[in-house]
């Protein structure tokens, strides 16, 4: 299981990587992206995903 | 263009020997609280005035002078207001509708670099989003400011935060020599808050509603007292939203007063659906141009209020009320190559300045009093609108002036209130009946208008309008003029031969600010 960015609704601010706790979000081509292998959608860490929770777009949901 | 604007239009006719000729020592001269309510020397403590005497945010004076500058190097956000749509820069933190260019911290600096090599001007950097400054831990802030200390250590440093994470960065704040910081609060009661802010993002969850008001309230009276604890100068805006805080906002400021604040900065809303804010899309309206006023007289004698703001973009350069952002893009910086500061324009230009302004905290005290001699105390202010290019005098062109400042002028002095945007009247050599009329309504509630220079027509419509078109004090000192125009203005009046102008209102202007460029 993992989260992914719509890289259309995207507006690359950064906010996600900043709290990624998996450093799984890198910046490509105009938008951000979450890297799947990487990404455990906070379970056991935080109460909820921290990309999606911060994310002024509403574009990180699950994939 | 090789500055800001050039020297001379600032300047004016004559103005070195005016200087040379004022009388010296008038900043210690004018110690009584007679200087009227502009923000001078006489009015706060000595090292306060050291802090923000050529800082054109923190001083109203200083913003005639003193040039400053956005860099857009953080993107990231950490709440959501109704005013603001992440998809455009912050609505009124910054102008809507263009979407700044983001910077790395390395591409800020030499942005900076190239700035204040073509601006003698320049004495402030800021960071201003087109997020949160402090948001993602503060990163790219501090960051730019780390190496700008090396670079340029005679720029002023501050930033802009809606204060949420400011707790957490008071020490660093302190420790990078920051010494202005602005904080957005538009409430201090979360049942208020509830209708502005939809969610915060802090402590890894989003909270919404009244607890999400009733944080992000608690975070900001602590940031602030701690800021101002440490001897750090804190402005506080705060966006007007009729019908939602604007009765509220007496309360903010007798809050921010009471833990420090230096000034207060009441902002209208800025709405529109085309921006795609809530407030936009939900039709909420922003204060009319008197709305405002009457606020912001209302909260005299409380915190200090700022009246000059142009609710800049997050990535602005130039004095307050230009924009010259698109002069200095990321690929016209990479072109200029490698480029040295140069400390000693910028050195000329202050002392300048300097010498300039001890002649006129006398001059302006002089005007005053003779008006209060021969008015009398009881005579009702009138508003003025004034066409400047800067440096407090009248030295615009009625058709060119892109905004008006706004003077309130009676038996008390004269003082900055506002200003009013409007689109240029003359363009090209022709005159706009469109945008004549988008001027009137602008300057509706004035009762006459300085210019350096204007037409026959619009001079006419003027003065229908019952607004009273006045180029004789070209090029001359602002408020100087302001004082002789009221003395003859109270002396017409005694006689009946010209009726007060009471009860209008005028209309702000809202939407996207597009310089439009030669």
């Amino acid at each position: 299981m993992a989260y992914k960015i719509k890289a259309s609704d995207c507006t690359a601010c950064g906010a996600c990587e900043a709290e990624c706790p998996n450093n799984a979000i890198s910046f490509k081509k105009g938008a951000y992206a979450i890297n799947a292998d990487m990404c455990t959608e906070c379970k056991g860490q935080f109460s909820s995903p921290q990309c999606a929770s911060v994310c002024p777009a509403d574009c990180c949901v699950p994939a | 263009m090789a500055n800001v604007i050039s020297l001379d239009s600032i300047l004016g006719v004559g103005e070195l020997k005016a200087a040379a000729e004022a009388p010296p020592a008038a900043a210690s001269g004018c110690a009584s609280s007679s200087c009227g309510s502009s923000d001078g020397p006489a009015d706060m403590a000595p090292e306060v005035w050291e802090k923000v005497k050529n800082h054109p945010c923190y001083s109203e004076e200083a913003h005639h002078y003193f040039a400053r500058m956005h860099v857009a190097v953080a993107p990231a956000c950490n709440i959501q207001c109704n005013y603001c749509n992440r998809k455009y820069d912050c609505s009124n933190e910054s102008r809507p509708g263009v979407v700044s260019e983001k910077l790395t911290p390395d591409q800020a600096l030499r942005k900076i670099m190239a700035v204040a090599k073509e601006i003698p001007q320049l004495s402030v950097i800021g960071i201003a989003g087109p997020g949160d400054s402090l948001a993602a831990g503060g990163k790219n802030t501090f960051k730019t400011f780390e190496m700008l200390a090396k670079k340029a250590p005679d720029l002023k440093l501050c930033l802009s935060t809606n204060g949420l994470a400011l707790p957490d960065h008071v020490d660093t704040i302190a420790n990078y020599n920051i010494d202005h910081v602005t904080i957005t609060i538009n409430m201090v009661d979360p049942e208020v808050g509830q209708h502005i802010y939809p969610w915060i993002f802090h402590d890894h969850k989003r909270w919404t509603g009244l607890d999400a008001a009733k944080i992000l309230h608690e975070r900001q009276m602590l940031g602030l007292e701690m800021l101002t604890s440490r001897g750090i100068l804190v402005k506080v805006n705060s966006v007007m939203i009729p019908g939602i805080n604007d009765e509220h906002l007496m309360d903010v400021n007798k809050a921010v007063k009471s833990r420090g604040a230096f000034l207060h900065n009441i902002m209208p809303l800025i709405s529109d659906p085309a921006h795609g804010t809530h407030f936009g899309l939900t039709g909420q309206r922003g204060p009319t141009a008197q709305e405002l006023k009457v606020l912001q007289d209302q909260c005299e004698g409380g915190a200090k209020l700022m009246r000059h703001c142009r609710q800049c973009r997050a990535d602005a350069v130039g004095l307050l009320g230009e924009d010259r952002g698109s002069e200095f893009t990321i690929d016209q910086i990479e072109a200029m190559g490698e480029v040295e500061y140069d400390q000693e324009a910028a050195r000329t230009y202050r002392e300048h300045v300097e010498g300039e302004r001890a002649g006129r905290h006398a001059a302006k005290a002089a005007a005053q009093a003779d008006v209060a001699e021969t008015v009398g105390t009881e005579a009702q202010p009138i508003l003025i609108a004034v066409a400047t290019k800067g440096g407090e005098r009248i030295n615009e062109h009625f058709g060119h002036a892109k905004e008006f400042q706004i003077y309130e002028v009676g038996p008390k002095g004269a003082k900055f209130v506002g200003h009013r945007r409007v689109d240029q009247y003359c363009e090209g050599g022709s005159g706009d009946e469109d945008a004549l009329g988008g001027v009137l309504s602008a300057i509706n509630d004035c009762t006459a208008v300085f210019v350096a220079k204007i037409g026959g027509c619009p001079s006419t419509s003027l003065k229908d309008a019952g607004i009273e078109p006045v180029d004789r004090f070209a090029f001359e000192y602002i408020e100087e003029s302001a004082l002789t125009y009221f003395k003859d203005y109270a002396e017409r009046l005694g006689q009946g031969a010209i009726n007060a102008r009471e009860g209008q209102d005028a209309v702000i202007r809202t939407g996207a600010f597009t310089a439009r460029r030669a």
